[in-house]
Parts: C-alpha cells; sequence; structure tokens
C-alpha cells in the first residue's frame, strides 16, 4: 500500500474545475515530482492534499486512512506538512517565533529545541537572524525559514512547492541539496517544480500535470528523456 | 514641476487641508487664550490628567479587543460595546447580593474579585458565542456582510439585556475602600481613579504579555496575517479566532466593572458611546496594532478630559465640557482623512492580506 495516495480527485474553484480526475501515489521514503505549466493544478493538488481545499469527489489516503473529515490543521498532525508557494513565512514574527509556528503542534518543549538547533545547524544563516523579523529576510533566507519552519513538525512527508521560485542559481542549488539530506534521512517528498530538470535528477518518479488532468506518469530517467516533458519543461526543441 | 502637483492634488484635498489647518488653529488659539487667562491652576490640570488617564486605560482596555478582532478576522466587531455591556450590567445584580449580605463591607477585596469574575465571565461568554453563532458562519462573505451582521448583534444584545434587566439605569454600592481620595505632594487624588489606573494597565501587561510570548498568543498573531499559512502549521484557525473573541470579552468585562465603579451606572445602553470611544482609540493607535490601541484609549481619554477646557474655554464656548465627545469624534474623522494606518501605522494585520 502507498504511504500517500490521490484517487481520482476532482477539485472546484467555485465553477472552475481545478482537478480533473487525479490520481498519483506516493511511497515511503520517495521523492516524487509533479510538473506541468502555470496554472496547470499543481499548487491545487497539494492544496487538496493539505486539506486546504476539499475534494469534490474522489479520496485522498494516508496509510489507507481517508483524509475528508480532517481540516487543514488536523492534517498536519497525521505527518503532512506543505511548504506553500511563494514562502509564505509570517512577516512580522521573529524568525525563532517563526519556528515555534512550524512546531504548533508538538508540546515537546525539549523536542522543540533539538529541532530549532537542528535547523539552525542546516541553515546557519537564520541562527544568525534569530531575532530578526521575518519580513525583513531575503529571498533566500526567506526559503529557508520556510523550509525549516515546516520541518519543525517532523513531518513523515513533506510537500515542497516550488522551493526554488526566484532564487538565485546558487540558492537553487543549495535548495535541492537540502532536500536530498532530507530525502537521506528518511522524509518522503512530494516536490512541485517548474525547474522540471533537477526535480527529476532528484526524484524516482515523476507526473505531468496539463490543465487540471496527470498525462503523463513514469520513472524520472523516463521523463527526463521524454520528447514531450523536454520540449515543454525543459525548454529544448 | 507646478504642473504635476496640479494633477495630483483636487479640490477636495484643498478643502480638506483647510478644515484641518482651521481647527489646529483653533486648537491653538483656545488653549492659548485659555492658558493665558489662568482659569486653571496646576491643580486642575493635575486632575484633569488623572481623569484622563482613568477614563482612558478604560477606552484602552476596550480597544484591546476591536483590534484583535480586526487582526484576526479584518473587520470591525461593532456589538463589542455590547460585550462590554453585558457583564458589568450582569456583575451588578452580583454586587448587589454581597453588599446585601454585608459580604462586601466585611471582605472588600474578595468581594470585588467576585464582581470583576463574574462579569468577566459573561462578557467572555457573550463575545464567544457572538463570533460562533454570528460571525462564524459569514467566514469567507464580502466584508460588508459581517459588518451589518455585527450592527444587528449589537441592537439584539441591547434588547436582550434591555428585556432581562430592564431599562433602569441602576450603580454599583458604594464601597468604602474606593471613596475618598489620597493626598500625593498637595494635590487631592481620587482612589477610583488611581485603582482604574493601575487595574488597567496590569491587565494591559498580562493581555500584551500574553498575545507576545506565549504559543497561543504567537499563534493569533500568526492567524492574523496568513491564515492559510497558520492553518498549514497545524494552527486551528477557528480556535485561535475564538480565543481573541475570549480574550477581548475578557478585557472587555474588566474594564465594564471599572466604568461602573467610575461612572456609578450600569444600564442597557452603556456600551454604545464607550464602545464607540474605544473604536475611535483603536483607529487612532492604528487599528490591528495592540499597543496602538492602548495608547490611543489612553491618548483618547486625555484629550477628552484636557481638550474642553484647554481648547475651548479660552474660545468663549460656555459649556466645554459638554463638547468632549465632539472632540473625539472630531478626531475620529481627522484621523480618517490625514492619516487612515492611524498614529503608530497598521502593524499587526497583513499588508499583503
Ligand atoms: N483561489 C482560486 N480561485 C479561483 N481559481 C483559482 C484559485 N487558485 C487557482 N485557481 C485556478 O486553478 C487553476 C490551477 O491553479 P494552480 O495554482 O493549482 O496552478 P499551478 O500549477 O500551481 O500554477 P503555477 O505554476 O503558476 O503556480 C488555475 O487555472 C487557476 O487560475
Ligand atoms: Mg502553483
Amino acid at each position: 500500500m502507498a504511504m500517500l495516495e490521490v484517487q481520482n480527485v476532482h477539485a472546484y474553484y467555485g465553477k472552475i474545475h481545478a482537478l480533473k480526475n487525479v490520481s498519483l501515489k506516493i511511497e515511503k521514503g520517495e521523492i516524487v515530482t509533479l510538473i506541468g505549466g502555470n496554472g496547470a493544478g499543481k499548487s491545487t493538488t497539494l492544496r487538496t492534499i493539505s486539506g486546504l481545499l476539499k475534494p469534490r469527489e474522489g479520496a485522498i489516503l494516508l496509510n489507507g486512512e481517508n483524509l475528508a473529515d480532517y481540516k487543514a490543521h488536523q492534517i498536519v498532525t497525521k505527518g503532512i506538512t506543505q511548504v506553500p508557494e511563494g514562502r509564505r513565512i509570517f512577516g512580522q514574527l521573529t524568525v525563532t517565533e517563526n519556528l515555534d509556528m512550524g512546531a504548533f503542534i508538538c508540546r515537546d518543549k525539549k523536542l522543540i529545541a533539538e529541532n530549532v538547533e537542528r535547523i539552525f545547524e542546516m541553515f546557519p544563516r537564520l541562527n544568525e537572524r534569530r531575532k530578526q523579523v521575518a519580513g525583513t529576510l531575503s529571498g533566500g533566507e526567506q526559503q529557508m525559514l520556510a523550509m525549516g519552519r515546516a520541518l519543525m513538525s517532523n513531518p513523515e512527508i513533506l510537500l515542497l512547492d516550488e522551493p526554488s521560485m526566484g532564487l538565485a542559481p546558487v540558492l537553487v542549488d543549495a535548495v535541492f541539496e537540502t532536500i536530498q539530506k532530507l530525502h537521506a534521512a528518511g522524509t518522503t517528498i512530494l516536490l512541485v517544480e517548474q525547474n522540471a530538470r533537477m526535480a527529476l535528477q532528484v526524484a524516482s518518479r515523476g507526473y505531468v500535470i496539463q490543465t487540471g488532468e496527470v498525462v503523463l506518469h513514469d520513472v524520472a530517467d523516463s521523463l527526463l528523456n521524454n520528447d514531450m516533458v523536454r520540449k515543454s519543461y525543459m525548454g529544448e526543441n | 514641476m507646478f504642473q504635476k502637483w496640479k494633477d495630483r492634488i483636487d479640490v477636495t484635498d484643498i478643502v480638506m487641508w483647510l478644515i484641518g489647518l482651521t481647527l489646529l488653529s483653533l486648537v491653538l488659539w483656545g488653549s492659548i487664550s485659555t492658558l493665558r487667562a489662568g482659569l486653571y491652576t496646576g491643580r486642575h490640570w493635575v486632575d484633569f490628567l488623572i481623569f484622563g488617564l482613568a477614563q482612558g486605560s478604560i477606552y484602552a482596555l476596550i480597544a484591546t479587543g476591536y483590534t484583535m478582532v480586526y487582526g484576526v478576522l479584518k473587520m470591525i466587531n461593532f456589538a463589542h460595546g455590547e460585550v462590554f455591556m453585558s457583564g458589568p450590567f450582569t456583575a451588578y445584580f452580583v454586587a448587589i447580593a454581597l453588599w446585601q449580605s454585608d459580604f462586601l463591607d466585611n471582605y472588600p477585596i474578595i468581594g470585588l474579585m467576585i464582581i470583576f469574575l463574574s462579569s468577566m465571565a459573561v462578557s467572555t461568554t457573550i463575545a464567544y458565542f457572538l463570533e460562533k453563532i454570528a460571525y462564524r458562519p459569514l467566514r469567507g462573505a464580502p466584508r460588508l456582510i459581517p459588518l451589518i451582521t455585527a450592527i444587528g448583534a449589537s441592537f439584539f444584545l441591547q434588547y436582550l439585556f434591555l428585556g432581562l434587566y430592564g431599562s433602569g439605569i441602576q450603580a454599583y454600592p458604594d464601597m468604602e475602600i474606593l471613596t475618598g481620595f489620597w493626598m500625593v505632594a498637595g494635590v487631592r487624588i481620587l482612589r477610583i481613579q488611581v485603582v482604574v489606573i493601575i487595574a488597567s494597565v496590569l491587565l494591559m501587561v498580562a493581555l500584551y504579555s500574553f498575545i507576545m510570548l506565549t504559543r497561543v498568543g504567537k499563534a493569533i498573531r500568526a492567524v492574523s496575517e496568513d491564515k492559510e499559512a497558520a492553518a498549514l502549521m497545524g494552527i486551528s484557525v477557528d480556535g485561535m479566532i475564538s480565543t481573541t473573541f475570549v480574550i477581548g470579552g475578557m478585557a472587555a468585562g474588566a474594564a465594564g466593572v471599572l466604568y461602573a465603579l467610575m461612572y456609578k451606572q450600569v444600564y442597557f445602553f452603556m456600551g454604545f458611546i464607550p464602545g464607540l470611544k474605544a473604536f475611535t482609540a483603536a483607529v487612532l493607535g492604528g487599528i490591528g496594532n495592540i499597543p496602538g490601541a492602548m495608547l490611543g484609549g489612553l491618548f483618547l481619554g486625555l484629550i477628552e478630559s484636557v481638550g474642553p477646557s484647554l481648547f475651548l474655554d479660552g474660545l468663549g464656548i460656555v459649556a466645554p465640557y459638554q463638547l468632549k465627545d465632539a472632540i473625539a469624534f472630531t478626531m475620529l474623522v481627522m484621523v480618517l482623512i490625514f492619516r487612515p494606518t492611524g498614529i503608530m501605522g497598521e502593524r499587526l494585520s497583513a499588508k499583503k492580506a
């Protein structure tokens, strides 16, 4: 049984049919990537998994359990945490307070302190700025904070929505390095990326989504060599 | 250069600035003539100042409720004045019962505590159910709809308490420990005013520490900024919104008892004017900003107490004190025109929301 399974999901924004019969599976310990153009429905897929949007049809199963009746904040306690598109850190809170919010579901003070240390080790830049108001961090620092904040809940599954968006190439590499580190530490990852090449290099499998429909899914290596994928998402002719 | 200016400024701007300047010069002119005429001595000013601080700290406590609710819901809870009324109006009956049984005379401190707690309990309960029943179903509706609902809820609560307790104006029993005055450096200071100021400051410090330092306080600030991101952190947005109403209700219930002790009157309509004043204070301080609301309340209380004598007496106005509400609401209008983000700017609420 797959760890996370999206089964024939249809989701709507009002009358807009944003997800049409989307299905995907993620096994424990895998990195799976979801690629697609602007407006294809990638963020919507993650929002539906996180419970911000409820599917009108279909189901989302975590280790076989249907998540339909859980609210977004309860799904976090189930082990699924999302780093949303555009970071969405709390700009008026300090770096440390943002991390505290990431650990909201955890009541164990010692565990929280350990996690903070772990995240400061992973992102030393954040440590230097722990008292700084997060809204004044640079874009790259904000992305680190967004990832660090999500890791504070010790997620089993991490949903990443375009973590490399708007970052300089060096920082993009750093983000992908972090993803690989987390993977090595046993975290299961669903990665949404516009940077399809890099995403497919770290992922084991990938899904391609177009106008709300999954049009292709395969192991990453095959997708890297797929003509359509190369043309549409890697800017090759 | 000149052309650019001409494009940007229109007639209404000029009229507004003229009105503002006129008011400002009236205030200055009035103050100077009052001081020149020497109508009041230093003692009077100290009296005005302390009364202003006492009244202002009550506004400040109520204003925190407006500003925190605005923070999480981006809406003005116009029924907050009734949350403020419900507690002390109910606690009046508790006070009378304690007084009739001589408990209030024998154990005044414990008696006061019981009065405070019962008032806070009622205001908190009303605030909690107000959100749950009247506002929660409208979450996500256009902004005008909860606003109209709030006005409706305000009337509903007024008439509910009118029906429950009658239309008479009641007074809390006199308490010896709160009457009389202290002499400080040759100045008489009314005890009740000192008690009001100290109690309010303690409550505000407690409230602010809660919001800034505790896990739930931080979560309320997170929800104020970005509800979805907060939910993605495992924070129950509904839970935090309820908590915000509960805290606002507690502050309002406590403020209500202080108000009842100072002004010696409770009735079903008592929340209306203080509610509007506290709303003014919240706007003055920058709606959504908690320290701003506190400062705004103190400032408004001071202006209302010092202003009539200082600004208006010198202008030859016969009954300046009757115009204190006019001063308060003129200030609201001026702030809304010239600095809509308030004196402290909008800080707590997210600009991107
Ligand atoms: N809140 C919303 N209300 C209405 N329509 C929406 C909303 N959010 C997204 N949509 C629509 O749903 C579709 C899918 O959007 P989604 O954000 O999932 O795309 P995406 O694949 O993440 O795109 P991008 O790469 O630009 O982030 C789009 O057509 C979008 O316009
Ligand atoms: Mg997206």
